[in-house]
């Protein structure tokens, strides 16, 4: 199944928009994560706009697609996608971690409609998915279930338990994404504590794994077909990605972490995008 | 009538509720035959996952399960539950409020030969500072069975407490447990004994010991630590001293529970008998509860002493 250059073009323009409401509504808060934000906000406009088979108006939906943020610091893109998909209004992105607010510093599924799972202490996103594939599994249903990983956090030893585990129960309806920026908190990941080869770990775990560059929708969509006829099996797709994607000053700075712009670098940053 | 331990009647009951209630699923981290979860797994074993030796994967995975509107049972000994997997139970079940049942075994001293790694003597004070968590710790048989359909039945996460070692049957089945409700085992005026778990057994002797000497006890059994029963902890204190007793350290189990709710409501002359805040060791589970003061004897001195002031 190949993809139209006319959705290419609208996912595109989706993401966009995504980038703009990160900033902007990074910048209200005065804090939050721009730069891991923007790095996986492609990977998450493609699957909200053309492959989770999701429905706004009905977030509960028992045989929805699931999606679990395990990179939960993530939250502003997912917020942002969600909005734009009609979840909620896009006036709550401007309230983001703001006292009473809906939209919590990390993601809160008991009052945030759209998402599947809470998140935000890293490391625990994939176990969750795997209750949910083996939910689906148990049930006899048809729904997929997608976990979003950051390559830092694949430092925590849980996410290897989790792993081992959805191999062993041959999890083909669930497809774990690394959003491989290259970059944590304290520095390149390969400095702070090598994680590499990620590829090599998930594979030795037994999962099949998938090369993409994490901004390019039709590698993105081809992985997750790729995904889809993979049967016995999960799969991992490594996706390359950059961290500050879109804004120039803010790519492959490790500073823009969990740092939120100013109200100028935000002007800066929404002239780029 | 014979000692059954609690977490035999917890495999029991398990296996029973998972005719009656299909969205029970049971999660074990390669225990299942010291949690009894075996039994459940033998009869429905499409239902029953094994995680392994990895339970902040079982606890993950639990939340994961509850999500889809399943009702996970988790377990593994009570110091890996709660202890290892505290964070997960925190973020991933508490939080967001899933509908998972952690149900610890092996908990306390009683453990035995195993030592000190193995003897939970901190859960109780773990579980019950995470908002939305019910914490169990059933005295008998028939108590934890149902307790185990009254957690199956409530919506939200629950912890309970089963111990390795069979203890003294204290309820028939004309006993109606209920989640937030203490019971009055035997009336008293002098000096009240609230206990919990194993300890509920030992309180009962000491109200007899003590009976013998011209002072009559009353024996409360709290077995939800919480919510806790405030209304007949203060009742308990009309009495004008409390005794608490629990196989669990006195900081942070049920001896300070019951002081939280008098220091505000009552204030009451109290002695709190549980592991004096120090670890375990190997031993036979008799030897180990007279070792660390945790035996009928041990609970009448306490009240004794109390009334003597």
């Amino acid at each position: 199944m190949s993809i139209t250059q006319e959705k290419i073009e609208e996912l595109t323009s989706i993401a966009r928009k995504v980038r703009r409401h990160i900033i902007e509504m990074t910048a209200e808060a005065g804090s939050g994560h721009p730069g891991g934000s923007l790095s996986c906000c492609d990977i998450l406009t493609a699957l909200y706009f053309d492959v989770l088979n999701v429905d706004p108006k009905r977030p509960t939906w028992s045989e929805r697609d699931r999606f679990v943020l395990s990179k939960g610091h993530a939250a502003p893109a997912l917020y942002a996608v969600l909005a734009e998909k009609g979840y909620f209004a896009k006036e709550e992105l401007m309230r983001l971690r703001k006292t009473g607010a809906m939209l919590q510093g990390h993601p809160d599924m008991k009052g945030t409609p759209g998402l599947d799972m809470t998140t935000g202490s890293l490391g625990q996103g994939l176990s969750a998915a795997n209750g949910m594939a083996l939910a689906g599994k148990l049930d006899k249903k048809d729904y997929r279930v997608y976990v979003l990983l950051g390559d830092g956090e694949t430092e925590e030893g849980q996410v290897w338990e989790a792993a081992m585990a959805s191999a062993h129960y041959k999890l083909d309806n669930l497809t774990a994404f690394v959003d491989h920026n290259g970059l944590q908190i304290d520095g390149p990941i390969t400095q702070v504590m090598s994680p590499e080869k990620i590829q090599d770990k998930f594979k030795a775990f037994g999962w099949h794994v998938i090369d993409i560059d994490g901004h390019n929708f039709r590698e993105i969509l081809d992985a997750v077909e790729e995904a889809k006829n993979t049967k016995g099996r999960p799969t991992a797709i490594v996706a390359k990605t950059v961290k500050g994607k879109g804004v120039p000053f803010m790519e492959n700075v490790v500073d823009w972490h969990g740092k939120a712009p100013t109200k100028e670098q935000a002007e800066e940053a929404l002239k780029a995008l | 009538m014979p000692k059954i331990a609690t977490r035999e009647a917890y495999g029991q009951a398990l296996a029973e509720l998972g005719e009656e209630i299909k969205d029970i699923v049971v999660l074990d981290a390669d225990l299942s035959k010291s949690t009894k979860t075996s039994v459940f797994a033998k009869k429905y074993p499409e239902r029953f996952f094994n995680m392994g030796i990895a339970e902040q994967n079982l606890m993950g995975t639990a939340a994961g399960f509850a999500t889809c509107g399943k009702i996970p049972f988790a377990s593994t000994f009570a110091v890996f539950a709660a202890g290892r997997a505290f964070e997960q139970i925190r973020n991933s079940i508490c939080y967001p409020n899933l509908n998972v049942k952690i149900a610890a075994t092996h908990a306390g001293i009683t453990v035995g030969e195993d030592g000190a790694t193995h003897q939970s003597v901190e859960d109780i004070a773990l579980m019950r500072s995470i908002p939305h968590m019910i914490v169990i710790n059933p005295a008998d048989a028939e108590e934890a069975k149902q307790a185990v359909r009254a957690a199956a039945m409530h919506k939200g996460p629950v912890y309970l407490r089963f111990g390795r070692h069979p203890v003294e049957t204290i309820f028939d089945n004309n006993y109606k447990f209920e989640i937030g409700k203490g019971v009055i085992l035997k009336e008293g005026k002098d000096v009240a004994i609230i206990a919990t778990g194993t300890m509920v057994g030992e309180a009962l002797k000491a109200a007899e010991l003590l009976s013998k000497k011209g002072i009559e006890a009353m024996v409360v059994n709290i077995s939800t630590i919480k919510p806790i029963d405030k209304e007949i902890i203060i009742k308990a204190a009309e009495c004008g001293a409390i005794v608490t007793a629990e196989e669990h350290n006195i900081i942070g189990g049920l001896g300070s529970a019951v002081a939280e709710v008098l220091a505000e409501a009552r204030p009451t002359p109290m002695k709190r008998i549980g592991i004096a805040d120090e670890f375990g060791q190997s031993g036979k589970p008799e030897e180990l509860l007279k070792l660390y003061h945790l035996t009928a004897d041990d609970i009448a001195k306490a009240a004794e002493e109390l009334k003597k002031g």
